[in-house]
């Protein structure tokens, strides 16, 4: 209403064209005559394919481990809570390069883990699509949990309480009061995690490789591609855009009305 | 039928045979005192509605501890539910006795602050008491001292709060359905019991309804079935009608009086409104700054309130009687003329202030007026209050200037009025 100050307005449409350009100059620059030829190659496809299951895998991961951990941050009080809170974030800051690294030597073929899995039921995590299902919900978790935590504390606790005056066990107040009451926050964080788990790079490569067919999803595809045919790589980013765009806008324009509903 | 069973509580202590919370009022040794074991039989068994002989609401000297502040007053063994509520907080400290029996409805009336809502939390199990204990039906639920405290979820405790709290994702039905799927039922047995419930509180038709689409009154209703499906044997109201209109208050106020004259267990409502605590209560705790600093039948506080905070928080003359149109008949053929126009049982009410003191039969349009001899006389502030004795039982309140003018002193035989226009009628 009334004034724009242009010190706010000047910033912020420098920012929007920031944030909008690199992606209109993939438009303009994609190679469009030549696109049905580029996508129709062997890479594509299994790429493609490899990206979606992994980045749902790792999302269901997330889910599974990431919900109870935000809710033991959120509505629990243990010693070293405040530590537990800061380490879970802190594969948000660091270089996914730097956590593909770490995963390495936990669970690589010798790493502190990894030798007992293998010894113990002779799994191996690294250079496996288990692998990118590891390394990326190792940078995507952290989304959930925030995400999920925030909508705890932000949840009503009262209703809680009415449940359990209602004679509900702690795990049935949960499952059955919490987390409906939650599931906008629950949704977001799932888009947030398998939006993040979609693009992720550095750790997967680092722990996982890029096996085509098993392990190179398709940002690896797209990275690999530019070095010897940079149209090829264009199209590749398209599809990549392409599909997060569509997956996000579904999935959030469903999680908005479910908010209000 | 089957009814959901209640785990029982952790086993007392001092107690080496504690009853189950679910065993039948009746069941426990003794029986109840006061009004729950004088009530008749019958289907009138519910007892409230028993109206005495001058038609005014609470019978004399019937309602257990009259008057004992702070102190367990009318508490034997009988008392189903037996309490000393301790909550010290620093700043804020709760320490109340309370012993209420089976069939009684006890309303903790008081300022915001004073501990009412400490209180109901700490019954239900939500907020730890840091003193005293807490026994119902013979079972100890809590005794800081003992280290004994049975959780929320294993008390047989059912709340109505204040916002009613229904559970937005859930139908009307599986919000009345989620205590007793909590207490081991299936699901379709569930949903028959709760369809059950909702009918009796009249809204089977807004079973599948949302919370968010029910008016305050019906989720009140709601909160109502899913608080007492369960069969608790303490229910604890939470201001119930604070959040509601004028116009569904009257309605709520009737269905919840005709659900807690039902109710043969323990009820305990909290509310800042006397004439809610009047018409739903049998006793009335006043609690200040986490005390208790009366307790006893309503109309016996209001004719010797003992603060003249208490003097204008629990002033009102309440009857019983049936109403026509204006006029509401009192046992003994009396009629009041109220201002609102109900028709079958109701209550007539209107303040102490209301009522005009004449030396001889007023010729006045009043034709609430009565001849009445004073029986006591208590200053209060500026305002003196007067217990008269007639046809009807009346509190009013006049200025010590009036009282002069008119050499009042107990024993004067006077004229008592009231104007229809400021007596008040509700459907009972």
């Amino acid at each position: 209403m009334g004034g724009r100050p242009w010190a706010l307005v000047a910033p912020a449409v420098v920012g929007l064209v920031f944030l909008v350009l690199p992606f209109v100059g993939l438009l303009v620059r994609a190679p469009w005559r030549a696109m049905p030829q580029l996508l129709s190659g062997d890479t594509v496809w299994p790429a493609l394919r490899l990206s979606l299951t992994t980045a749902t895998a790792a999302t269901a991961v997330s889910l599974v481990l990431g919900v109870p951990l935000a809710w033991l941050l959120a509505r629990t009080e243990f010693p070293g809570r405040r530590l537990a809170r800061t380490l879970v974030t802190l594969p948000l800051v660091m270089p996914p390069v730097v956590g593909g690294v770490a995963l390495l030597l936990v669970l690589g073929r010798n790493g502190i883990v990894g030798r007992w899995l293998d010894d113990w039921f002779g799994v191996t995590l690294p250079f496996t699509t288990a692998g990118v299902v590891v390394a990326e919900a190792f940078v995507a978790m952290p989304f959930l949990v925030l995400s999920v935590e925030g909508a705890l504390r932000g949840a009503d606790t009262r209703y809680e309480e009415a449940a359990l005056t209602l004679g509900a066990s702690r795990f049935q107040v949960f499952r059955r009061v919490t987390l409906p009451l939650i599931a906008p926050g629950v949704g977001a964080g799932a888009v947030l995690a398998w939006a993040r788990a979609l693009g992720e790079f550095g750790a997967t490569i680092t722990f996982a490789g890029n096996f085509p067919g098993t392990t190179q999803t398709l940002p690896l595809a797209v990275y690999l591609s530019l070095q010897d045919s940079p149209d090829a790589a264009v199209a590749l980013s398209l599809v990549l855009l392409a599909v997060s765009l569509a997956v996000l806008l579904a999935l959030r324009g469903r999680w908005t009305t479910g908010a209000q509903a | 039928m089957t009814t959901p069973q209640h785990p029982v509580p952790a086993p007392d202590p001092h107690s080496p045979d504690p009853h189950s919370p679910d065993r039948a009022p009746g069941g426990t040794s003794g029986g109840a005192s006061g009004r729950a074991a004088d009530r008749p039989g019958g289907s009138e068994g519910t007892g409230r509605e028993g109206v005495p002989a001058s038609g005014s609401l609470p019978v004399e000297g019937s309602a257990p501890g009259v008057g004992g502040i702070g102190g367990v007053a009318g508490v034997g063994d009988a008392a189903a539910l037996d309490a000393r509520l301790v909550v010290d907080r620093g700043a804020f400290s709760l320490d109340l006795a309370l012993g209420v029996a089976s069939g009684e409805v006890v309303a903790l009336l008081g300022p915001n602050g004073a501990g009412k809502t400490t209180a109901l939390r700490a019954l239900a199990g939500l907020a730890p008491l840091t003193g005293g204990h807490l026994r119902l039906d013979g079972t100890l639920l809590e005794d800081p001292a003992a280290r004994v405290r049975v959780p929320a979820e294993r008390r047989p405790v059912g709340v109505v709060f204040q916002d009613y709290l229904l559970f937005p994702h859930l139908s009307a039905l599986d919000n009345v359905a989620f205590g007793l799927r909590a207490h081991g039922q299936s699901k379709t047995e569930a949903r028959a019991h709760a369809h059950e419930w909702l009918d009796r509180v009249g809204l089977a038709d807004l079973a599948r309804s949302r919370p968010r689409a029910l008016s305050g009154g019906q989720a009140q209703r709601v909160a109502l079935a899913r608080a007492l499906a369960p069969r608790p044997r303490l229910l604890l109201l939470d201001e119930p009608m604070a959040a509601l209109d004028a116009r569904t208050r009257l309605e709520v106020r009737t269905t919840l009086r005709r659900h807690l004259a039902a109710f043969d267990a323990v009820a305990v409502l909290v509310t800042h409104d006397p004439l809610d605590a009047m018409v739903l209560a049998d006793r009335l705790v006043v609690l200040e700054h986490g005390r208790a600093v009366q307790q006893g039948a309503p109309a016996d506080i209001a004719r010797h309130p003992r603060s003249d905070y208490i003097a204008r928080l629990v002033g009102l003359n309440l009857f019983r009687g049936s109403a026509r149109g204006h006029e509401v008949t009192l046992e003994g053929d009396l009629t009041l003329t109220v201002a609102d126009a109900t028709d079958g049982p109701a209550f007539a009410a209107f303040p102490p202030s209301a009522v005009t003191i004449h030396r001889s039969r007023p010729d006045t349009s009043a034709r609430n007026q009565w001849p009445v001899t004073v029986n006591g006389m208590e200053r209060h502030g500026d305002q003196v209050r007067l217990d008269l004795v007639g046809p009807l039982r009346l509190t009013a309140d006049l200025t010590p200037a009036a009282v002069a003018d008119l050499g009042l002193h107990e024993g004067s035989e006077v004229w008592a009025a009231v104007k229809a226009s400021q007596t008040r009628g509700y459907p009972a």
